[in-house]
């Protein structure tokens, strides 16, 4: 048991080096631009855990405490205070832009939740990368489905660790208030996202 | 009861064809492709870097006839092929674009700096001299097979580099290559997404660079693809010709390995 | 760097193929900017190639013809040598030109 637990430790160890060779070419390969700096490289715990092929499980033990940690982190709004607008959500979630080199700072960035989700049903222009949100209101608005969409859009690594969904309330990339008009989006029965439901 | 299963299965039908039909994308686009024949307008680019390999230029006044990229001096022909691939030279691993950028430098005493100002041209540019000098070399494979070099230990951590940073975590956004190319069978928004760690998706992707890319009416190299990947992955400028484009074409093109280069070809 | 316009002209067999890409917007007039004006007009309506002074196509094109146009075209009767010329108007009233000798 002590010399898996050490074979473990000195994997860890080699992967960390290993992986800080990786970071250092990285960054002695990328230049600032515009408003997008090079500390973007540095990565957090969260990230080094992550940076692994998707069948590879990794330790457990890390996996709980990342996902405990993200969960923990989550500012979760008071009751009826979940939804906005979703008009504005659908915006949100077709606007591709946000936090590149080519973007302007100024403006507000995108979810762009339709490079990687079907939503709307009559909106053919969707990625499959994620699942299908298509109908997601039929879930309905219990508290703790509102809760359950509020924490996985601010911080899906709550629920799955290593996802490649990025964190968009944890990370700054969406406002509280985009969220909320998101989860409008998402839930109000009458966004087109939920068109397709017998009312 | 059974007609109105086949009524509810026919209509099933119908409202389920038009997604077929958008999941076909790639079959689209292929037409389109074959409709060109062997026309692609990346014809004019391929002559344009002839005449740049063959033309005096720098404070030297000398050509690129005496660069080296692999295969001995002058030799154009397959060496795209094989590359990236490590150079004793200037002992390193380096891809077509920091070998054309080192031959600048020794034989046309060109600087560094005037070759990074603009490597790649900007929208509505009209191509520039990387671009050219890549699409025309690439044009002297075509037909051959994608066999970088792995003998040498430096090749080996090249690829090993490589593959490390495809599954680079990083940046805002959390994403690493490995985020859309990590798996086939997937797309963002409607364009199709290769599997770059497997055989087949990389040796599409790496076989089809550089490309005229239809959209901007301009040919695109594979050291482009990849600064462009990084800017939408939301992290900083990559370095044409740095130690990780380097590694991450060593990746790309050992996973496609064997299969036969089809460069320039055409894109939306 | 390049041209407006690029044009190779080359002999197959008794033909000559004649190969032209266009530097152009070729804008609808139905596109609209980012504060939703109407981005104008601007498309090639015609297209001439002649072959040593002599109209070998005339083509009248419109909107649907996507920005950048590649033009393809065989003609016989040519030699190497001889001019080949591509020219075009838009409805605008912009012009473009080009000539190449046949290969």
């Amino acid at each position: 048991m002590k010399t898996i637990k050490t074979l473990t430790l000195c994997c860890l160890l080699i992967n960390a080096a290993v992986a800080d060779d990786a970071a250092l070419a990285l960054k002695s390969s990328m230049a600032d631009k515009n408003f997008v700096t090079l500390d973007r490289v540095e990565r957090d715990a969260l990230q080094t855990f992550c940076s692994k092929p998707r069948s590879e499980e990794g330790d457990t033990e890390t996996a709980n405490d990342l996902r405990e940690s993200a969960r923990a982190a989550v500012p979760v709004p008071a009751e009826g205070d979940f939804l906005g607008d979703w008009q504005r959500g659908e915006a949100v979630a077709n606007n591709g832009r946000g936090l590149q080199y080519s973007d302007n700072p100024q403006q507000p960035n995108g979810g762009n939740c339709y490079a990687c989700h079907q939503l709307d049903p009559d909106e053919v222009a969707y990625g499959t990368l994620g699942p299908s949100l298509t109908g997601y209101g039929a879930r309905g608005q219990s508290l703790s489905m509102l809760e359950y969409t509020w924490i996985k859009l601010w911080n899906t690594h709550a629920y799955n660790v290593c996802s490649h969904m990025p964190r968009f309330g944890a990370a700054g990339i969406l406002s509280e208030q985009q969220l909320k008009d998101v989860m409008a989006y998402l839930l109000d029965p009458l966004s087109p996202v939920n068109s397709g439901l017998i009312p | 009861m059974i007609s109105r299963c086949a009524a509810m299965l026919s209509s099933l039908l119908l409202l389920l064809a038009p997604l077929w039909s958008w999941a076909q994308q790639d079959g689209i686009f292929d037409e389109y492709r074959a409709m060109f024949g062997d026309d692609n307008p990346a014809v004019f680019v391929i002559d344009e870097g002839e005449e740049l390999w063959f033309n005096e230029a720098g404070p030297k006044s000398m050509t690129l006839e005496g660069c080296d990229l692999g295969l001995g001096a002058g030799v154009v022909e397959g060496a795209y092929a094989q590359l990236p691939r490590y150079f004793a030279d200037t002992d390193r691993v380096q891809d077509i674009e920091s070998r054309l950028e080192h031959c600048m430098i020794e034989l046309q005493g060109k600087t560094r700096e005037e070759i990074h100002a603009k490597p790649y041209s900007l929208r509505g540019d009209l191509g520039t001299e990387m671009e050219a000098l890549v699409a025309w070399l690439a044009e002297q494979s075509r037909g051959l097979a994608i066999a970088p070099g792995q003998a040498h230990p430096s090749e080996r951590s090249s690829y090993e580099l490589g593959e490390q940073l495809f599954y680079f975590r990083a940046g805002p956004h959390d994403f690493s290559c490995a985020t859309c190319h990590g798996q086939s069978g997937k797309r963002i928004r409607l364009q199709s997404l290769p599997d770059l760690t497997a055989h087949e998706g990389a040796a599409d992707a790496y076989s089809s660079w550089p490309a005229y890319r239809i959209s901007q009416g301009i040919v695109r190299t594979m050291g482009w693809r990849m600064r462009d990947c990084f800017r939408q992955q939301r992290m900083p400028e990559l370095i044409m010709g740095s130690e990780a484009a380097v590694a991450l074409q060593t990746y790309l093109a050992v996973n496609a390995a064997g299969a036969t280069m089809a460069a320039p070809g055409l894109k939306r | 760097m390049a041209s407006r316009i690029r044009i190779r002209a080359q002999l197959k067999g008794d033909a000559c193929e004649v190969k032209a890409l266009m530097r152009h917007p070729m804008e609808t007039g139905l596109r609209k900017d980012q504060l939703g004006e109407a981005i104008p007009a601007r498309f090639i309506t015609a297209v001439t190639v002649t072959h040593n002074d002599k109209i070998v196509l005339d083509a009248f094109w419109g909107a649907a013809v996507s920005a950048n146009p590649f033009l393809g075209m065989r003609f016989k009767g040519g030699s190497v040598g001889d001019v080949v010329k591509v020219s075009w108007l838009d409805n605008q009233g912009d012009t473009g030109e080009g000539e190449t000798q046949i290969r």
